[in-house]
C-alpha cells in the first residue's frame, strides 16, 4: 500500500455555468491531517460531497487506497473506510447518543438482517461504542436523546459516529461550525487526539483550529487549488494572502 | 425510564387482557359480539403490520389494504375451487395451505411493488402505493368467476386440525392468538439490529447511508414482512366473515388502517391495537344512533388526532417521555 490514502485527479464539477470544482488535484497522505480552506463559495462542500459519494463529478477520478471509487455509492465507500461528518449536524435525532454510535459500530459488524436478538443488549456493539464515547469524554451523555443535546455536543457525537465506523479516512466538513469558543476548544482537543493515527481531510473556517491541527493545507478559491503546503508555507504564500487572507 | 417502561408494558397487558376476555365473557353471557370482535382482531393485525413500516419505518403506505385483500382472496379462491372444482393446483380446503398461500402471495406482491415504490419518497410513495392497491382493486372487480364486485361467498372455511373455524369461539381465539404472535414479532423486530436500522433510516436516511447501510434493502425487507403479516390478517378475516369482496382493498380501507395506527400511536407496540379498538367500537356505537354516523365519527376522529397528536398509547407515558418530533431542534 502506498503512503497516499486518497488521490484526487483532475476533478471537475459544474452546476450550470458555475465551475464549483475546477480541475482539482490533491492527495492525502496516510495519517496526516490535510485541511482545505477557502472563502465562502469556493466549492469546499461540493468537493467533499464528491469524495463521500453524494455528488457525481463531471470528470476526473478519485482514488482511495489504490482503488478507483469515483462511481461507487455512499454506503460502499463507507464500507471501504471513508467516513464523513456533515456540515449541518446529521444524527438520528430521536435516538440516544449511545444508540447513534452503536449503529455505526453495528454497520461494521456484518449485515443487519438480524431480526430477533435485542440489539441494545449486544455487548460487542455497545462496548466499543461506549469506549469511543469515553475517549471523547462523552460517556455521561450516553443515554441522552440526541435532540436534547447542545449544538457543540452534537458536533462531537458526529465525530464519534464517524470514528465508530472505523474509518481509514475521515472527511470532516466544518466540524467547528457554529460553535462557541469553549466548544471549539474541546473539539480541537478531540481532533488533536486523532493526529497521527487517523487520516483526516478537514474543511474548516476557523483558522486558529486549522493552523493548530493541519499537517498540510490546501487553499481552494473559485473551485481551484491555488496552493498546497505546510501551515508555515501557506501563511507566507503571497497568492494565498492576496486571495484569501484579505491582504493586498 | 423504568417507570415509563412499566407503564407501557402494563398498558399493553391490560389492553390485550381486555381484548382477549371481554368478547368471550359477553358471548357466554348471551350478547354476541364475537364476530365483531374477531373482525376487530383481524384489523388490529393489519394495523400492527402497517405500524412496522409506518410507525417504525416512516413509510406511509396508502395502499396497505391490498395485502389484506390478497390474503382474503387467497382463502376465498382455493375454497371456491375446492367446492366447485377446477384449478386443481390450488383447489383445497386445507387451512395450512390457505394461510401459507395468503402469506406468500402478500409477501410476493409486497416484494414486487415495494421494489418499485420504495424508490420514491414522501407524497410520491403515498401515491404509488395507492396506485398499486387500486390496480388490484379493479383487477378483482373484473374477475367474474369470483363474483366480481358482488364478492365471493366462502362455502367451506379453512380446515385445521383440532379446531373448527365454524365455531365462533375457536375462530376468535385463533385470530387473537395470531394477533399476540404478530405483536410479539413486531416487538422483537423493532428492538433487533434490523429494527434499529429501520428506525434510524426513518429519522435520518442520509446518515444511515453515510455510516454504511443500504437503507433501501432494509426498508424493502420491512415492507415484505409487513405485507405478509397483513396477508395473514386477511386470511383470518375471510374465514371469520366467510365472504370476500373487492372493497376490502378499497383505498378507504387503507386510510382506516393508517388512522388506527396514528390514532393509537404509531411507533408503539400496542398503539395500533388501541386505535383499532377505538375505531371499531366508535363505528359500531355511533351507527346504532343514526344512519348519518359518518359525520360525528369523522369529527371525533379529527378531534382525537388533533388533541392526542402522538397517539393514545403515548398518553399514558410520563410527561418527559413523550416522544419529541424527530426533526426538532431543541437547544
Amino acid at each position: 500500500m502506498s503512503d497516499v490514502i486518497l488521490r484526487i485527479d483532475h476533478l471537475v464539477k459544474s452546476f450550470g455555468g458555475v465551475q464549483a470544482t475546477d480541475d482539482v488535484c490533491l492527495d492525502v497522505q496516510r495519517n496526516e491531517t490535510h485541511a482545505i480552506i477557502g472563502p465562502n463559495g469556493a466549492g469546499k462542500t461540493t468537493l467533499i460531497s464528491q469524495l463521500s459519494g453524494g455528488l457525481k463529478p463531471d470528470s476526473g477520478s478519485i482514488i482511495f487506497n489504490d482503488q478507483d471509487i469515483t462511481n461507487l455509492p455512499v454506503q460502499k465507500r463507507c464500507r471501504l473506510g471513508l467516513a464523513r461528518s456533515f456540515q449541518i449536524t446529521s444524527l438520528v435525532m430521536s435516538m440516544t447518543v449511545l444508540d447513534n454510535v452503536a449503529l455505526a459500530v453495528q454497520a461494521q459488524d456484518g449485515h443487519s438482517f438480524r431480526f430477533w436478538k435485542p440489539a441494545r443488549s449486544i455487548s460487542k456493539l455497545r462496548g466499543p461504542a461506549m469506549d469511543i464515547l469515553a475517549d471523547a469524554n462523552l460517556q455521561k451523555k450516553a443515554d441522552t436523546v440526541v435532540s436534547a443535546l447542545s449544538h457543540g455536543e452534537r458536533r462531537q457525537i458526529e465525530i464519534a459516529v464517524a470514528l465508530a465506523t472505523n474509518p481509514q479516512l475521515m472527511l470532516l466538513d466544518e466540524p467547528m461550525a457554529g460553535m462557541g469558543p469553549s466548544e471549539s476548544a474541546s473539539m480541537v482537543e478531540m481532533l488533536k487526539s486523532l493526529n497521527g493515527t487517523k487520516s483526516i481531510l478537514l474543511i474548516e473556517h476557523d483558522m486558529d483550529a486549522v493552523f493548530t491541527l493541519a499537517d498540510r493545507i490546501s487553499v481552494l478559491v473559485y473551485g481551484r487549488i491555488i496552493a498546497t503546503g505546510s501551515p508555515q508555507d501557506i501563511r507566507e504564500n503571497q497568492n494565498v494572502r492576496r486571495a484569501y487572507l484579505g491582504e493586498t | 425510564m423504568m417507570v415509563q417502561f412499566l407503564k407501557n408494558r402494563a398498558l399493553t397487558f391490560i389492553v390485550l387482557g381486555l381484548l382477549g376476555t371481554v368478547p368471550l365473557l359477553m358471548f357466554w353471557s348471551g350478547s354476541d359480539y364475537l364476530s365483531l370482535a374477531t373482525k376487530l382482531v383481524c384489523l388490529c393485525i393489519a394495523a400492527t403490520s402497517l405500524n412496522l413500516i409506518l410507525g417504525y419505518g416512516g413509510m406511509v403506505s396508502f395502499g396497505h389494504a391490498v395485502f389484506f385483500g390478497i390474503g382474503a382472496y387467497a382463502v376465498g379462491i382455493p375454497a371456491y375451487h375446492s367446492v366447485y372444482g377446477g384449478m386443481d393446483l390450488i383447489a383445497t380446503s386445507n387451512g395450512f395451505f390457505h394461510i401459507g398461500f395468503a402469506i406468500v402471495l402478500a409477501a410476493l406482491f409486497a416484494l414486487i411493488t415495494g421494489a418499485i415504490s420504495l424508490r420514491t419518497k414522501g407524497i410520491h410513495f403515498i401515491m404509488i402505493t395507492l396506485a398499486f392497491s387500486q390496480m388490484m382493486f379493479y383487477f378483482l372487480l373484473s374477475l367474474d368467476t369470483y363474483g366480481g364486485d358482488d364478492g365471493l361467498t366462502i362455502d367451506e372455511r379453512s380446515q385445521l386440525p383440532f379446531i373448527s373455524l365454524d365455531n365462533s369461539v375457536h375462530m376468535f381465539l385463533l385470530s387473537f392468538g395470531a394477533l399476540l404472535i404478530c405483536l410479539y414479532m413486531v416487538h422483537r423486530i423493532v428492538n433487533s439490529r434490523f429494527g434499529l436500522v429501520l428506525q434510524g433510516a426513518k429519522d435520518n436516511e442520509e446518515r444511515m447511508a453515510a455510516i454504511g447501510y443500504n437503507t433501501f434493502a432494509y426498508r424493502l425487507t420491512a415492507y415484505v414482512i409487513s405485507g405478509a403479516m397483513c396477508g395473514l390478517a386477511g386470511a383470518l378475516f375471510a374465514n371469520s366473515e366467510s365472504f370476500v369482496f373487492p372493497e376490502l382493498i378499497d383505498w378507504t380501507r387503507s386510510g382506516e388502517l393508517i388512522f388506527m395506527v396514528i390514532l393509537g400511536g404509531g411507533g408503539t407496540i400496542i398503539g395500533p391495537v388501541i386505535g383499532g379498538i377505538v375505531f371499531i367500537v366508535l363505528e359500531d356505537v355511533l351507527s346504532r344512533f343514526t344512519i348519518y354516523w359518518h359525520l360525528p365519527f369523522g369529527i371525533m376522529l379529527i378531534l382525537a388526532v388533533l388533541l392526542g397528536r402522538t397517539g393514545i398509547a403515548n398518553w399514558f407515558k410520563s410527561d418527559g417521555a413523550i416522544k419529541k418530533p424527530a426533526e426538532g431542534n431543541h437547544e
